[in-house]
């Protein structure tokens, strides 16, 4: 065992699911929630900090609700949030196909598709929730792609069988956000919602071991401020920055959800990171980040290596006998729509048997030749163009004539703070929202899930739960002394932080923590390279409390302070990651550990040993976590090993 | 490749500001305008100077949130590319790139490249929208739409309101942004009962802001990253016409 990484703690008692049906279960949970009379929304207050699709729709939604809304990004405008640049789209099980999908067969799907690694009564009513998603979207002018009858077009998706996915073109995060966003803007026009954008988050305010408001920074002028309410709601997004080179927005971060986690909000499942199957591959040191090209391509794009290694030939003059359309090989009932975790470890595979093509032979081709050949390229033009247009960007090559070259990178993060039914964290009062939390994803996250998950938690659960938290609680007005230890905090750290005035920069201390990451926690994890990455970070962290260089004041917009708070948090989470890794010794969904696999090189998982939740707590700077753990009950899907062959 | 950069440097917003020159080389083509600017202050840091402050946070050309006014030109010169899809490859070894911010009266700069776009929210504050309250929707299916009206709408809603049309217009107009958002709603039956207040309220906020007038010059079409078409300001002046003509006007 580990012990000497962490302890074991109480188990984590799954609160307030209510028993009956799956099927009545949120039913019953939004009939018992007290309610607050409207005359006394007004007087409530409200902080959520992040505008994607969870901060954005839960404020447009609150605030119309009639409370009083304080809310707060980091980016120059809501409309900026990182859920913008979701391509594929948005899974609703509404069956408009007539091909057999129901909610029972979205949420069946979605926790075989986790590995079983999530909870049940979340992950039904997510799918429940799905249907009335694309009503509201729609009703606010959400421009979906539409057939000539004028009804809604759908199309399918990695994991799935079945045409249950939504979309508009390859931006369907955009409109699904920009509908989010202007039903914001009306609130902040009505006087609802307060926004505070450029704003950061630094830390909490507590208060008898409540959540009553929060400590900003103020981008622009650097001004350090106290805002208190009755609940605070984090919808701050994932953490797959940690990688350094991800997908994420450069300034998606850890630093809300891990400040909370340090006054006591359980970090659950932090290892549970999904590696995507279709990015395109890296190009040299400078690179900041990697960009991602939709899922949606594996539907008409198939991917190939050479059969033999070392094949150097451009990819048309390497007949077809010489290809190894891989997927479609090991996988012939999905073929290359199996899910991200399955595509993204089949890609490595061939690669490290020395098949990978492009520079460093780090990438695999996806093919749209047969495509063009069967719809021609008008058709392929007008479903994937501006995808196409990006790759040509960014790589100088034209894939419509040559194929484009992918490899997996860091995307999306399924772990995050622990949330109970209501989406209340063990911090009463804070509340978690979207990919901040770890709710539904369980082990792996389906493609076109995610857009699901931050719109149902924002427009519909959050909504009909923080009322009874807010009703059952007498939350008198919050202490100077709660307020002035907050902002001690947050200021004796920014001043630590200037003071150090090192000799490397911020942004190589991130480049070094990623590399540590991707190496030995990425999408391969082994024991051994588990224990190295554990003696490397805390020394990195080390070197970074007294090497690094933050240039600049604290008075003034300075983007070097801004990133030097964020990758100081990242050090910590990164240590967590891995021991969560560590500890896991069986394979399950983006958690691929090479000591537990079959005869076949597929994941092997125990549930048995491990059918639980991870959830993390903090014993102090130095301790090290506690271990807590949720059983995972399964009365509707039993746990099978997942198969797509 | 070598470059030559002179990179626009104000410390406030009531600093006068100058351009600055810096001398790089051995920049990888394959680099991204931004991941070369990031070399830029990488080194400045090293040599104990001030890194530059720029806008960015995708970089997938998306977020609309990078600027920068480069050689000139809003997001460079490559058509329909936003700067942090901008590749190095497009520039000559040994080029000499100018670079500065957004230029607007209602995009004040805060600091070095960053100017405040918020005007841009307040305009849809005060109309950009479809009201339609949470929980209440009726089904999707219960409104068909059109497809070329909803591929148009689409089209337009495409703005990722960078403001690159303001910063290339001569009068710093954001006509082409407030088109963009008036003809998405426009065209979708959903949008038509607010139509013409929309108009109204929509134009009278960007007019407050500061934003100048349109005389159609079309700068801002061939700065706009999305190519998005004047067509949308005709469609523009067409509601706020037919609103204040037909006594809609509120």
């Amino acid at each position: 065992m580990n012990d000497e990484l962490y302890d074991i703690g109480d188990p984590v008692v799954d609160g307030k699911v209510p028993a009956g049906p799956i099927e009545d279960r949120w039913t019953t949970r939004k009939f018992e929630a007290k309610q607050i009379n409207p005359a006394n929304k007004r007087k409530k207050k409200i902080i959520i900090i992040g505008t994607g699709l969870a901060g954005g729709s839960a404020g447009a939604t609150l605030g119309e609700a009639g409370y009083h809304v304080q809310q707060f990004c980091f980016q120059d405008s809501p409309r900026r949030a990182h859920s913008i640049a979701a391509q594929g789209g948005i899974n609703a099980a509404k069956n408009y196909r007539n091909d057999g999908d129901s909610v029972y067969r979205l949420f069946y799907e979605t926790v075989k598709g986790g590995d079983f690694r999530s909870r049940e009564s979340n992950v039904y009513r997510l799918a429940d929730i799905s249907r009335n998603i694309i009503d509201q979207c729609v009703a606010q002018g959400v421009p979906f792609a539409r057939e000539y009858g004028g009804l809604l077009d759908n199309r399918s998706f990695g994991g799935t069988q079945v045409s249950r996915t939504f979309y508009a073109r390859g931006q369907t995060g955009q409109q699904l956000l920009l509908g989010a966003y202007q039903a914001l803007m009306r609130q902040v026009e009505m006087g609802n919602v307060e926004l505070f954008p450029r704003h950061e988050m630094l830390d909490l305010i507590m208060e008898d071991g409540r959540a009553r408001g929060v400590v900003v920074r103020n981008l622009i002028n650097g001004e350090v401020k106290n805002y208190t309410a009755d609940a605070v709601v984090l919808a701050s997004g994932g953490y797959g920055n940690v990688y350094f080179l991800s997908t994420n927005a450069m300034g998606s971060n850890v630093t809300a959800s891990w400040r909370a986690h340090r006054h006591g909000a359980l970090f659950a499942n932090p290892c549970y990171t999904q590696i995507h199957p279709t990015c395109i591959p890296v190009s040299g040191d400078h690179q900041s980040k990697l960009t991602l090209m939709s899922e949606s391509l594996r539907n008409d794009g198939r991917v190939w290596v050479p059969k033999k290694g070392g094949d150097d030939r451009r990819p048309a003059d390497i007949p077809e006998d010489e290809r190894d359309y891989y997927l479609e090989r090991i996988y012939p009932s999905f073929g290359n729509l199996v899910p991200r975790d399955i595509a993204s470890r089949a890609a490595k595979n061939v690669c490290d048997e020395g098949r990978g093509v492009g520079p460093g032979g780090l990438g695999v081709y996806l093919d749209f030749a047969d495509a063009i050949g069967r719809l021609g390229r008008d058709k392929v033009e007008a479903k994937y163009g501006n995808l196409f247009e990006m790759y040509e960007r960014i790589t100088g090559e034209n894939p419509y004539d040559t194929p484009m070259r992918i490899y997996p990178a860091v995307h999306y993060t399924m772990g995050g703070l622990w949330v109970d039914y209501d989406l209340e964290s063990t911090v009463p009062g804070l509340f978690v929202i979207g990919e901040a939390n770890f709710s539904d994803h369980g082990a792996n996250r389906l493609g076109a899930s995610a857009l699901m998950q931050g719109l149902a938690d924002g427009y519909f659960v959050l909504p009909a739960t923080i009322n009874d938290y807010i009703a059952r609680n007498a939350l008198p007005p919050v202490a100077d002394t709660a307020i002035a230890e907050a902002e001690e905090r947050v200021n004796g750290r920014i001043d630590k932080l200037l003071s150090i005035d090192g000799d490397r920069s911020v942004d190589s201390f991130h480049r070094e923590l990623g590399h540590i990451m991707w190496e030995y926690c990425g999408m391969e994890r082994t024991e051994e390279g588990l224990r190295k990455a554990l003696e490397l970070i805390p020394a990195l962290r080390e070197e970074f409390w007294t090497r690094v260089k933050v240039t600049g004041k604290g008075e003034e917009l300075n983007q070097q302070l801004e990133k030097a708070g964020r990758v100081a948090d990242f050090l910590e989470l990164g240590e967590l990651m891995v021991i969560d890794a560590l500890h896991r010794s069986e394979s399950c969904g983006g958690h691929f550990r090479a000591e537990s696999q079959d005869d076949e090189g597929e994941a092997k998982r125990d549930d048995d040993a491990f059918g639980y939740v991870a959830a993390w707590g903090w014993q102090g700077e130095g301790a090290r976590p506690v271990l807590r753990k949720e059983t995972l009950n399964f009365e509707y899907v039993k746990p099978t090993q997942r198969s797509y062959k | 490749m070598k470059l030559t950069l002179r990179v626009w440097r104000q410390s406030g917003p009531r600093d006068k500001g100058g351009m600055v020159e810096y001398k790089l080389d051995d920049i990888s083509p394959d680099a991204s305008f931004l991941e070369m600017l990031d070399v830029l202050n990488e080194k400045l840091i090293a040599d104990g100077g001030e890194p530059v402050a720029f806008d960015h946070d995708c970089r997938e050309g998306i977020c609309g949130m990078c600027s920068l006014v480069i050689n000139g030109t809003p997001h460079g010169p490559e058509r329909n590319t936003t700067t942090c899809q901008l590749h190095m490859r497009k520039f000559r070894d040994g080029e000499v790139i100018d670079v500065e911010p957004w230029r607007a009266k209602a995009f004040p700069v805060v600091k070095d490249l960053v100017v405040d776009r918020s005007a841009f929210d307040r305009i849809i504050q005060s109309g950009g929208y479809i009201t339609a309250p949470t929980g209440t929707a009726p089904e999707a299916h219960a409104a068909p739409v059109p497809k070329p009206d909803a591929d148009a709408a689409f089209e337009a809603a495409e703005c990722i309101g960078c403001g690159a049309c303001v910063a290339a217009c001569p009068n710093g107009s954001a006509a082409l942004f407030l088109g963009a958002k008036i003809t998405h709603l426009g065209l979708m039956p959903q949008g038509q009962p607010e139509r013409w207040d929309r108009a109204v309220s929509m134009l009278d906020t960007h007019d407050g802001e500061g934003f100048g007038g349109c005389t159609n010059t079309g700068e801002c079409t061939v700065a706009c990253p999305k190519g998005i078409g004047l067509d949308v300001i005709g469609r523009l002046n067409g509601d706020y016409l037919k609103a204040s003509a037909g006594g809609k006007k509120k």
